[in-house]
Parts: C-alpha cells; structure tokens; sequence
C-alpha cells in the first residue's frame, strides 16, 4: 500500500461517511474522540452504545482498546479524528502489541483541527496514519477515498477478524455541530446498563 | 511471610482485576511478571502513562476492572486524562512507585516526586501513601473497596524508601 498519500482537505461528506457507516453497525459499541467525529456519530442517530468524549484529547483509542479487551466477542469502533488519533499516536503502538480481533479504528481524516479554525494537521503534511498503524503491526489498514468502501469497511469491523484502522478522507468543510450529551456519568451509565453491567 | 510484592499481587486478584497496564518500573517489575503469565489477566505494556487512564475507563465501561501501573514521574504524563476520571466518575486505581525522594541519585526525578501528591489531589484523586511492607496489602485492599465500591479514584503512592535504593554503578 502507498502510505505517502496525504489528506488535502477534499473528500466524502462526512456525516453521510457516518451515516453509511453506522447504518450497518447497530451493535457495534463506538467510542467517539471529541469534536466533529461525535458531532457526526450522533448526527447518525444517538444510542446507548455510543460514549462520546468531550475532552481527554489523544484518549479515544486507548479507551477502545480496554473497552475491547473487556468485551473480546463484540466489535468496538473507536471513531475519531486525525488530529485526536495524532495526539493519542502512541496508543497504536499499544494496540499493535495486543492486536484485539474485535478493535477498528476509522479515523475521518480532514487533515485540520476542525474545533479550532481549520488549521493544518500532520496528516495534510505527510504524515500517514495508516502508514503508522501498519507499522506498529495493524492486521489491516485502509485508505477510502469512496463511499463505496465504507460498506466493506462496515463488514470487516463486524467480522471482528483481526485490528485494524482505516483513514476516510472527508472534506474540510464546516458541518453543523449536533451536539450529544456531555454528563460523562451519564454516558457511562447508559452504556455499562445497555451491556447489562451493574451501575452504582 | 511473602514478600510485599507478591501480597500485592494477590489483593489484585482478590479483587478480580483482569487488565493491568502498565509502563515499567522496577518497583513493579514482580507484578508485572506476575499478570503477564496469569491466564486471567492481561497485562498491557503502554507507551506513556495516559494511554492506561483512558484504557481504565473502557475496560470499566465493557465490565472489567483494571489497574494502572507507573512510577511517579509518569503522573504528569497524565494530568489532562485525569478528567475522564471526575467528568464519567470511572472507578480508577493506579499503583505508582516513588522515585526522586529517598536516596535519590538523578536529580531528574525529584521535581515531580515533590509535584505527585498535590498533582493528583488537584485532578480530584485520593491519594494513600504505603511506607512499610507491612503495610502494603492492607492498604491496596482498601484502595480497591473504595473505587470498585464507591466509584471513585485512588492512587496508591509505594515509597521509594519501600521500594529501595536504586543502585547506580559507573564504568568508572
């Protein structure tokens, strides 16, 4: 694979990416990185197996790993942001190592911090987060340019064959900000009691 | 009488602890060792301390309980992550071995042995101090009945004084 493609800002829409993506995962438990990624997760449609963060930046992937490794026979979907997975680049080594079957990151790659006034990021200047996640020993990863690819990318999360990340390009563009619930505990509570876990 | 690390190990199992993340230490070398050939637990090797924060959190989310191993310069690793912890009110216990206090060769490591406590306190974490071997399960039990119990969060500070002297030899 060519890792040296970089994210020039043009791309899918990316709620419709969400969307498409989302329709084929209603069991699927998602963890969503701050900013526009849980803005277009719950634009997809709120449920109790979405935990949306609203801080701890870098934190999204790392959270999907333990939730993955507590839960081994469910997918996990950790969807976030280039420049929140950029933060958390270490994490991808971390998961490398323990390699859950059931872990898929999909990171919807606009190359900017979208939060903070479209200011570039690493990966509209080369760095490749596929290229990082294949090196740390990903068993898969994918660059989608189409929407076409997201069905096939929905499939093979589900299938829970082995971790792998994928980078979708979407545009730099302003979408509507919907906005999820913010009470951490909230979030939490609804999610342990939707796995059927005990709450305090 | 075991030794301190191994009691150690065994108040984790008492209290069904399945992953165990960690960056090393050589205070918690034994523990480490320990949970990584335990067929029930799963040890995760992390790159920086706040990786096993938020690693914490979703292993609690999906019903597992965890721990976080570090030493004491790690904690500043972590200070914006520790707002998972107030914000969701995750269950978190970390055990961090002290360095920069007692004997302490590199100067390097004092500044944030002196920041740890207050560090930890001022993100809204308990914090319990462990000087004596003695002492040690005992106050880990009571660590993990408070947060798996109560929700809340704690780190158990081991002392550099418990752990040892760290010996520094020159090719000299």
């Amino acid at each position: 694979m060519d890792h040296r493609q970089v994210s020039t800002g043009e791309g899918l829409d990316r709620r419709l990416a969400v969307a498409r993506l989302m329709e084929q995962c209603a069991d699927v438990m998602v963890i969503a990185g701050l900013g526009s990624p849980g803005y277009d997760l719950f634009a997809a449609g709120d449920r109790d197996l979405n935990f949306y963060l609203w801080g701890a930046m870098g934190g999204a992937a790392a959270m999907g790993l333990g939730l993955a490794l507590a839960q081994p026979k469910r997918a996990v979907l950790v969807l976030t942001g280039d420049g929140e997975q950029l933060m958390g680049i270490g994490a991808l080594a971390t998961i490398g190592v323990q390699k859950p079957k059931n872990l898929t990151i999909v990171v919807l790659d606009n190359g900017r911090y979208g939060e903070t006034g479209m200011q570039r990021s690493h990966t509209a200047l080369g760095v490749s987060l596929t290229g990082v996640a294949a090196a740390c020993g990903f068993d898969w990863t994918v660059d989608i340019t189409e929407e076409r690819a997201i069905g096939p990318l929905a499939a093979r999360l589900k299938a829970m064959q082995g971790c792998g990340l994928a980078c979708i390009r979407v545009k730099a563009d302003e979408v509507p900000r919907a906005l999820p619930a913010r009470d951490g505990s909230h979030l939490k509570n609804r999610f342990r009691a939707a796995l059927g876990l005990t709450t305090i | 009488m075991t030794a301190w690390q191994d009691q150690l190990f065994d108040v984790l199992k008492k209290n069904r602890i399945r992953q165990v993340a960690y960056v090393p230490d050589a205070g918690h070398a034994r523990l480490i060792e320990r949970a990584g050939l335990d067929p029930d637990m799963r040890a995760v090797v992390l790159t920086t301390e706040e990786e096993g924060v938020a690693l914490v959190c979703g292993a609690w989310l999906g019903g597992d309980r965890a721990v976080l191993l570090m030493q004491s310069s790690g904690v500043g690793n972590c200070v914006n992550m520790f707002s998972l912890l107030s914000n969701c009110r995750f269950p978190f216990l970390a055990l961090i071995t002290m360095r920069g206090e007692w004997a302490e060769f590199n100067p390097w490591q004092v500044p944030m042995a002196k920041a740890t406590p207050s560090v930890l306190e001022s993100m809204g974490i308990g914090v319990y101090r462990v000087s004596e071997a003695k002492d040690v399960a005992d106050t880990v039990q009571a660590a993990a009945e408070l947060v798996f119990g109560s929700d809340q969060s704690a780190a158990v500070l081991l002392s550099q004084r418990l752990i040892g002297r760290k010996v520094w030899t020159t090719g000299k």
